[in-house]
């Protein structure tokens, strides 16, 4: 008989209106890696959450068995003092303390009250050797990589001597160099009989990593697969997602492509935090009318801080270099003087640096255009509300009207709001960082499908994205960026993710 | 990652989310209580106005009383409108009690001492303010220095510059006309017409306010016609014709209560103007949405092109401004300058504003809604000490209720997010 560490059953988890979670069953054995999938608002976050005791016993039904005791758990305190440790996507932090202090932050090593540092630092090295951290204990959290910053959280888990980890989206913000590296991790704790869950939209990890997969969709379990019998796939997988075989990622798309309308010739940009660096280092590229250029980088490469120094330059100091529009030379110097010259910038981040949160989808729509949708300082808001009204139905918003707060609005939707407001300023270029970062995959190839006519629209769009597949299925041309530098051009025809990925990392080591 | 997505469903239902629609079939009830958030300040206005007519007999309505209220917190009603605008764009100013001092001795010195004529000497005053309200919006906005730091240095600069100005007296009289500005009414251009049994009244006053309530009228008739041409969603008639006629008995009370007093006081006139003006510049213009996009998200609005030290540098100009035509309305109603003006007026207009609905973070808040909370302390300081409440417990009175606000507000937003 099978050894279970986890048994949840009959889980019904529900909010006044809405069912998150309905007859939820997760069987999870002793010592392995099991993935859960699930598109965005599937209910994977929910049901961890009712695991992790953030929604406590009594407001839910069903029943959890861990470790061969009923889990009733009041509060995220009790399911750690059980051995659950829960790990989220937005790491928990803090900046500016030491490596050493958050291992141990709210699980003091102390005497009568009085830290022991001795001790702390001591057991903390011991800790980060164990994940593979090499950096000094007291070394300040926010002086090291997002990558790092992940192995602290795992070295505070292990602080606690945790029996059932369970990661969000551990490997979002990751390089594929800390991503490889945090999976050899868990496979490296699994032996040592430490049982892992992990939520993951990256279907090549779970794949790789996983021993068994249990599908959410809609609140319910749709299946548990067992990687060492069923034959799964990412397809299989996908489709079990999304309720249908999804025999095309991407839409189907032929290109008119134009004349060119942006070029950036030899652009220099030096880091702000630190001098002399060069972020982006000599860089050229060309986009024209009704193309899709992709640009390929790993984290760190300097994409983001391209596009930013580009977008009136919002990243770097230093900057140098020629931009031409339509054959002209132009200077950007703000942000504004981007806009005017027909350049759009959709950012990576959107909810930090895209959208208005607690303002509804026609003010966030007509942000970055309110001087062409007013006369002489006055907004026309009749013509503002047509205009968020004629967005809410093209790109098929999906909320109750366009008066509806954007911060309750799904990821995908979202997204399609922020692309609502750069359209709206009608730009001739449009550069699209990470479009489908955090986006489920129905979403995503509306997005996409959105891309498409963007580009059939007579714009250039440049899309920065870390997932090699997608710019393979989106883009005519790919750029690919290392060090700063553009490494490598490649047309579509002769695009395979070997070969960027050789490009992208070229120049290293 | 997953998020709970109909939230705005459950939001509306509960009753928390402000934005969602009128759901077809609800009455005007209903409505009322879809937007509690909103309008829960108005109610509580409301409720607090009748719970003081009773406890005092009627006399927190009587005409006198109306106008006492007014002209005594104007100043702290003007310096809420500028303060607003700053939480807006999430700041705070806890200079402007200096300021009104600093402004009202400059106003004396001007005119009383070197005898300047009034109006030079007011143009004079509210310029000084301005450039004060730049200092600091220089620090702030192009230097970067927080502005809780840059004006709780202007709170002891201008305070100082206040006592070295005037040393420890005051100084005055003022001109008759600047007094009648702080103090005075409009007078009787139309003579008296009677009214029954309430005895007589100013028909000025009276014309004034039949024309307000058809102004008032018009402009809500004309924005519904042109929503619904634009396909909106407009109120139900019949929710629509209830709130004319609620603001049009209000204004008519007031103006009728007020013209058989002593006509209408000036800085009513004045605050009127500055209420319609401010509200509409914070509603419709680019300007006014940009303070807005910034307390909102300062980081998006950046990206998306708003000139955020350029607006931030204006929204201290403009508290400037209106520090100091507070700051010669206080004066002015004293008949002098004092080192001691405006002592403690910053704690006034920042609870005026948080009472009202702003948000700690910014990026939430309306004029109208910090004139409300501005009155709500005005009616609790009258309505009490016509009872004879002593002054301990008044602020008592106040301090609960400005925690009290603002726990509210944190609350329905929690309850509104709950699924987020």
């Amino acid at each position: 008989m099978t050894d279970h560490i986890l048994r949840m059953s009959g889980i019904t988890k529900t909010f006044p209106g809405v069912k998150a979670l309905q007859d939820v069953t997760l069987s999870v054995r002793r010592g392995e890696i099991h993935a859960i999938c699930g598109e965005n608002g599937a209910g994977k976050s929910t049901l961890m959450k009712v695991l992790s005791g953030v929604y406590p016993h009594g407001t839910y039904e069903g029943e959890i068995h861990f470790d061969g005791e009923r889990g009733e758990f009041g509060g995220i305190r009790d399911s750690e003092r059980a051995g659950i440790v829960i790990i989220h996507q937005e790491l928990a932090l803090s900046p500016q303390l030491s490596i050493a202090e958050n291992i141990f932050l709210g699980n003091e090593r102390a005497r009568r009250g009085f830290i022991d540092w001795n001790r702390t630092n001591y057991e903390a090295a011991q800790l980060m050797a164990r994940v593979g951290l090499r950096e000094n204990p007291t070394t300040v959290v926010s002086d090291i990589g997002v990558g790092k910053q992940q192995l602290v959280e795992i070295a505070k888990a292990l602080s606690k001597e945790v029996k059932l980890l369970i990661l969000d989206e551990p490997t979002a913000a990751l390089n594929d160099d800390d991503s490889a590296h945090l999976l050899d991790l868990l496979r490296g704790l699994r032996d040592e009989g430490i049982t892992c869950v992990i939520i993951s939209h990256k279907l090549n990890e779970v794949t790789a990593i996983a021993d068994s997969v249990t599908i959410i969709r809609d609140g319910r379990t749709i299946e548990t697969l067992d990687m060492a019998t069923d034959a799964v796939t990412e397809d299989r997988i996908i489709s079990g997602m999304v309720g249908r075989a999804l025999d095309n990622r991407y839409p189907p798309h032929e290109p008119t492509i134009g004349a060119e309308v942006l070029r950036i010739e030899d652009w220099t940009v030096h880091s702000p935090s630190q001098p002399g660096r060069k972020v982006v280092d000599g860089a050229a590229l060309t986009l024209r009318r009704g193309e899709i250029v992709g640009l390929a980088g790993l984290m760190g490469a300097g994409r983001t801080e391209l596009a930013m120094s580009l977008f009136g330059r919002t990243y770097g100091v230093n900057i140098s270099g020629r931009v031409f529009k339509d054959g002209k030379p132009i200077e950007i110097r703000t942000v504004q003087d981007a806009i005017r010259h027909g350049i759009a910038y959709a950012t990576e981040d959107r909810k930090r640096y895209g959208l208005n949160l607690i303002e509804d989808i026609k003010r966030n729509v007509s942000a970055a255009a309110l001087s062409g949708l007013s006369r002489r300082g006055w907004v026309d808001e009749h013509e503002e509300y047509a205009v968020a009204q004629r967005f809410h139905k093209s790109m098929n918003i999906k909320a109750p009207s366009v008066s509806s707060v954007v911060g309750k609005l799904s990821g995908g939707n979202q997204q399609k709001v922020v692309l609502s407001k750069w359209i709206l300023t009608e730009p001739d270029v449009l550069i699209l960082d990470e479009p489908t970062r955090g986006i489920d995959v129905g979403a995503k190839y509306e997005i996409y499908t959105i891309i498409n006519r963007l580009a059939d629209e007579g714009r250039a769009v440049l899309v920065i994205s870390s997932e090699l597949p997608e710019l393979l299925g989106l883009c005519d041309r790919i750029y690919t960026l290392s060090e700063g530098r553009i490494t490598g051009e490649v047309p579509r025809r002769e695009a395979t993710q070997e070969r960027l990925m050789h490009l992208m990392t070229k120049g290293q080591e | 990652m997953s998020s709970i997505t109909p939230a705005g469903v459950q939001a509306g239902t509960q009753g928390g989310g402000g934005g969602e629609p009128r759901r077809p079939g609800r009455v005007s009830l209903g409505g009322l209580s879809l937007n509690l958030r909103a309008s829960g300040i108005y109610i509580a206005f409301a409720l607090i106005v009748v719970l003081f007519s009773v406890l005092t007999d009627g006399a927190l309505l009587t005409p006198q009383n109306i106008s006492n209220i007014i002209v005594q917190n104007s100043y702290v009603l003007i310096l809420a409108i500028g303060m607003i605008l700053v939480i807006i764009a999430g700041h705070i100013d806890l200079s402007v009690g200096s300021v009104v001092a600093v402004t009202g001795a400059l106003a004396a010195v001007l005119m009383v001492n070197m005898g300047l004529p009034w109006p030079l000497a007011l143009a004079l005053t509210v310029l000084a303010g301005g450039l004060i309200g730049a200092w600091q919006g220089y620090w702030i906005a192009y230097f970067g220095i927080p502005a809780f730091i840059v004006t709780l240095a202007g709170m002891l600069l201008f305070r100082a510059l206040t006592l070295t100005v005037l040393g420890n007296r005051g100084i005055g009289p003022f001109p008759d006309q600047v007094r009648t500005l702080a103090n005075g009414f409009t007078s009787g251009y139309l003579g008296n017409v009677g009214l029954g049994a309430l005895g007589g009244a100013d028909l000025f006053s009276l014309l004034i306010g039949v024309v307000a309530i058809a102004g008032m009228v018009t402009a809500q008739w004309r924005s519904r016609v042109a929503r619904a041409g634009y396909g909106q969603s407009v109120e139900p008639m019949a929710l629509f014709a209830l709130k004319m006629a609620a603001g049009a008995a209000v204004i008519l009370f007031l103006v009728v209560q007020l013209a058989r007093f002593h006509n209408l006081p000036w800085v009513l006139v004045l605050l009127a103007i500055l209420v319609l003006a401010y509200s509409l510049m914070a509603n419709r213009t680019v300007f006014g949405r940009q303070i807005y996009a910034i307390g909102g998200n300062l980081q998006a609005a950046v990206m998306s092109g708003v000139k955020v030290k350029k607006v931030v540098f204006w929204i201290f100009v403009n508290m400037g401004v209106l520090s100091a035509i507070a700051g010669i309305i206080f004066a002015g109603r004293l008949n002098q300058a004092g080192p001691t003006a405006g002592n403690s007026f910053e704690l006034d207009a920042i609870a005026a504003a948080f009472i009202g609905g702003a948000a700690v973070q910014g990026g939430v808040g309306k004029v109208v809604g910090a004139i409300t909370g501005g009155l709500i302390m005005a009616v609790i300081n009258n309505g009490m000490s016509l009872i004879g409440s002593p002054s301990e417990r008044v602020m008592l009175v106040k301090g609960a209720v400005l925690l009290a606000a603002v726990a509210f507000d944190v609350w329905t937003k929690r309850r509104a997010g709950a699924a987020g």
